[in-house]
């Protein structure tokens, strides 16, 4: 959320001066480049392309007919009707949920490390070291080890089975402290924060005025991971979510999934199919919308000037 | 009853979490627990009187019904139904549940492998306290057999799964092969409709638990011996050996699909019939007909392949139980609502969703026998599936860490089926892990 003025602030900064076609020196094609690059895009495209096309088949096509080719009749548009339709349209929910543990789990993650990255990199205190460690410490956890502990806690706190038990746990990024700490230690010279001191401003002042818009391409980084994990988060919800009221896409299209194997259950692989194609626009729209300042935020500090 | 695909994910969280309680979880209930004291009909009537809120932990689609009428007879209860996830992903839920000590449903559904295991931690109430032991005679004598320890009785079967041979007959018809009557001859009609047509198989089976110790039931192979906490392990029996023998045989000629069960290439080729057989549960029709509709009207059902020409032995294949929680705040109420699920009303209108009785009434039921299956070219499926039903062999157990042992078979025996080693080594290396793993879980392992 307070991302929004700092991408524009991003945004309406130069861009790299455009490549002269005439500057470039003229280079030789290597076929086996070429090759291995066209291997490496049919790789990446042919998961996507087979669910487009199979989101656009109906249940029996579906099984019946060729993965990579198009079935007798396009559904694609009854198949999204019949996803935000079934079980009384709580695919809708799913979404909503979703939106909500993203821009709440992942806003306020990279918020949170944006906060504790520039303090640690930018005030000296007792302890930091001791922080330090710990958060190198956090990122070698995995978070599959801690959802157990996680959970028996949670549950303590009756706080399972509500949409805290989902938020609270990716509200904690040690990995993007990590990337803001470091970021913030290049990218914000500590002659401004001075004269700002001088000139009487106070520290959150010199935060959100002076170092934020700094800080934007790192932030934008951390923004992105934080994004695409809460979008995909699964085990923590899973060990966490009862109702399915509550669950984000993941475990409901999961729980769909999960049908085939039920005595009696609905064979919905069909929904399942859209209900992914559906489920990745959005990460996919994110990806591509802030892929170039991601691509800032990662080379920063990697060249002194 | 599903025959879940372990996600690797969730072993492990299980793992950790039986670890953390294991078998060792008793203590707590043992303080927490009043003295059993014995629970009458009025009580119960009382129960149901002053209603109260349940929540009930299945993944049963058919217990949906169930509930609902439940709540219509009884208007002063209310079921909060939820499905925690089938099969493992529930264990895991119900497990963590307990060790958490809140959150802990009033009623789950538990599968009969995976009962001895809740039954074992004293995390599942002993129903003799209300009267269940009245119902001897009620249940087929495998599905009863499968909710006691000792003469104790951890839950109510809600379903059963004795075995039978579905087969897709018009794929059988095309090559001229007959119905296999042992498993000899289906090793032999797998080999002719492979050869007939290459992209044909007699059955996909890449490595499932509760199939092969099937089987090995099936063939009077007793594995898995308990007593309390003696437990003992041991696949070099008879039984055991017959299976891998032949298994292997149909391994070794590459005459199973790869094809994961479950998933959509699974139902896909149940329906185009590229998969020809299933040898499984008595409650596949219904998933048949809803995964598998391409093939209405292709498939019907036989007895079981016998291990010794003109033999009448048979096994079961998933199958699960309603149980109650320790934990659970209203049990009288609870086991009110088992009663009703599983014996009274409750079975009946499972049975017409679909669901195949554990009760010996709705088996004999004359029109539950004379019903005809329009998806098996009208075939009065039930007469076969309750034949089987009737010869199952007696005196299985499973262990009482069969979800944990379960959960590791893919690591030991499914190694012979990507052609690492033969079916009797990987038997011999879960053998191996389940023994360490017991004993670590404090259980006397042989």
């Amino acid at each position: 959320m307070t991302a929004t003025p700092t991408v524009r602030a991003a945004a309406r900064r130069p861009g790299r001066p455009p490549l002269k076609p005439a500057a470039r020196k003229p280079r030789r094609r290597s076929a086996v480049l070429t090759v291995v690059t066209g291997v490496m895009l049919a790789y990446a495209i042919l998961p996507l392309a087979w669910l487009f096309i199979s989101a656009s088949k109906t249940q029996e096509d579906l099984l019946a007919t060729f993965g990579l080719w198009f079935g007798g009749e396009f559904a694609l548009f009854d198949n999204i009707a019949d996803t935000f339709t079934y079980q009384d349209g709580i695919f809708g929910r799913w979404v909503l949920n979703t939106v909500i543990y993203v821009v709440v789990g992942a806003g306020g993650a990279t918020l949170l490390a944006a906060l504790a990255g520039y303090g640690l990199a930018k005030f000296d205190f007792r302890g930091r070291r001791a922080v330090f460690a710990v958060v190198l410490g956090g990122i070698a956890v995995p978070p599959t080890a801690l959802a157990v502990p996680t959970f028996l806690l949670f549950a303590k706190m009756g706080l399972t089975d509500t949409p805290w038990a989902v938020i609270i746990p990716s509200l904690v990024s040690p990995f993007g402290l990590y990337l803001m700490w470091t970021y913030s230690t290049e990218a914000v010279p500590n002659e401004i924060l001075e004269s700002a001191r001088c000139d009487g401003a106070g520290e959150f002042r010199i935060f959100f005025k002076l170092a934020l818009p700094l800080l934007a391409p790192g932030l934008v980084t951390v923004l992105l991971f934080n994004l695409v994990a809460a979008w995909n988060n699964f085990f923590m919800p899973l060990i966490m979510l009862k109702n399915a009221d509550l669950y984000p896409l993941t475990l409901g299209l999961y729980s769909w999934n999960r049908q085939a194997n039920t005595v009696g259950g609905d064979v919905v692989f069909d929904l399942v199919i859209t209900g992914s194609l559906l489920t990745i626009i959005p990460l996919t729209v994110a990806f591509l919308m802030l892929q170039r300042y991601w691509q800032q935020g990662l080379a920063a500090g990697s060249v002194k000037q | 009853m599903s025959i879940t695909r372990r996600r690797a994910l969730l072993g492990a969280a299980l793992s950790i979490t039986l670890m953390a309680t294991g078998c060792s979880g008793s203590d707590d209930t043992e303080d927490g627990a009043a003295a059993p004291t014995t629970v009458t009909e009025a009580d119960i009537a009382a129960a149901l009187e002053a209603g109260g809120n349940l929540t009930v932990w299945a993944w049963d689609t058919t217990i949906t019904k169930v509930a609902a009428d439940f709540q219509t007879k009884y208007p002063k209860v209310k079921i909060n139904l939820t499905n925690a996830g089938t099969g493992n992903d529930q264990y895991t839920a119900l497990q963590n549940a307990i060790t958490a000590g809140t959150g802990i449903p009033d009623v789950a559904q538990i599968e009969y492998y995976a009962l001895p295991q809740f039954a074992l931690a004293k995390s599942v109430a002993d129903l003799n306290t209300y009267g269940a032991a009245s119902l001897d005679g009620t249940f087929t004598p495998g599905t009863w057999n499968a909710v006691h320890a000792g003469d104790k009785i951890y839950g109510f079967p809600i379903d059963s799964g004795p075995m039978a041979l579905f087969y897709n007959k018009e794929v059988f018809d095309k090559h001229g092969i007959a119905v296999p009557t042992t498993w000899e001859e289906y090793a032999a009609a797998a080999e002719k409709l492979h050869k007939a047509d290459p992209k044909a198989y007699i059955t996909s089976d890449s490595g499932d638990a509760g199939f092969t110790t099937s089987l090995i039931w099936q063939a009077g192979g007793k594995p898995y011996t308990v007593s309390g906490t003696d437990v003992g392990v041991n696949f070099a029996d008879p039984g055991s050996t017959k299976f891998a023998t032949q298994w292997q045989k149909l391994l070794d000629a590459k005459l199973l699909s790869p094809v994961v069960g479950w998933t959509d290439e699974w139902y896909k080729g149940l329906g185009d019939g590229t998969i020809a057989t299933l040898v499984t549960g008595a409650w596949m029709p219904s998933n048949l007909e809803k995964g598998a509709a391409a093939a209405n009207g292709k498939w019907r059902v036989a007895p079981m392949p016998q291990w010794e020409a003109g033999g009448k032995a048979t096994a079961e294949n998933g199958g699960s139980s309603l149980a109650i929680p320790e934990k659970s705040a209203n049990k009288t109420l609870a086991y009110a609502f088992l009663k009703y699920a599983a014996v009274d009303e409750g079975a009946q209108t499972r049975i017409d969703d679909g669901a195949f009785p554990a009760t010996t009434k709705h088996l004999a039921a004359p029109e539950f026998k004379n019903k005809e299956f329009p998806y098996f070219g009208g075939q009065k499926v039930n007469e076969v599936l309750a034949e089987s039903a009737g010869q199952v062999v007696t005196g299985w157990s499973y262990l009482p860490f069969q979800v944990y042992a379960n959960s590791i078979y893919g690591d030991t025996v499914g190694k012979a089926y990507l052609g690492q080693g033969t079916l009797t080594d990987g038997l011999k290396a879960w053998q191996d892990a389940s023994v360490k793993y017991g004993q670590e879980q404090g259980f006397t392992v042989k």
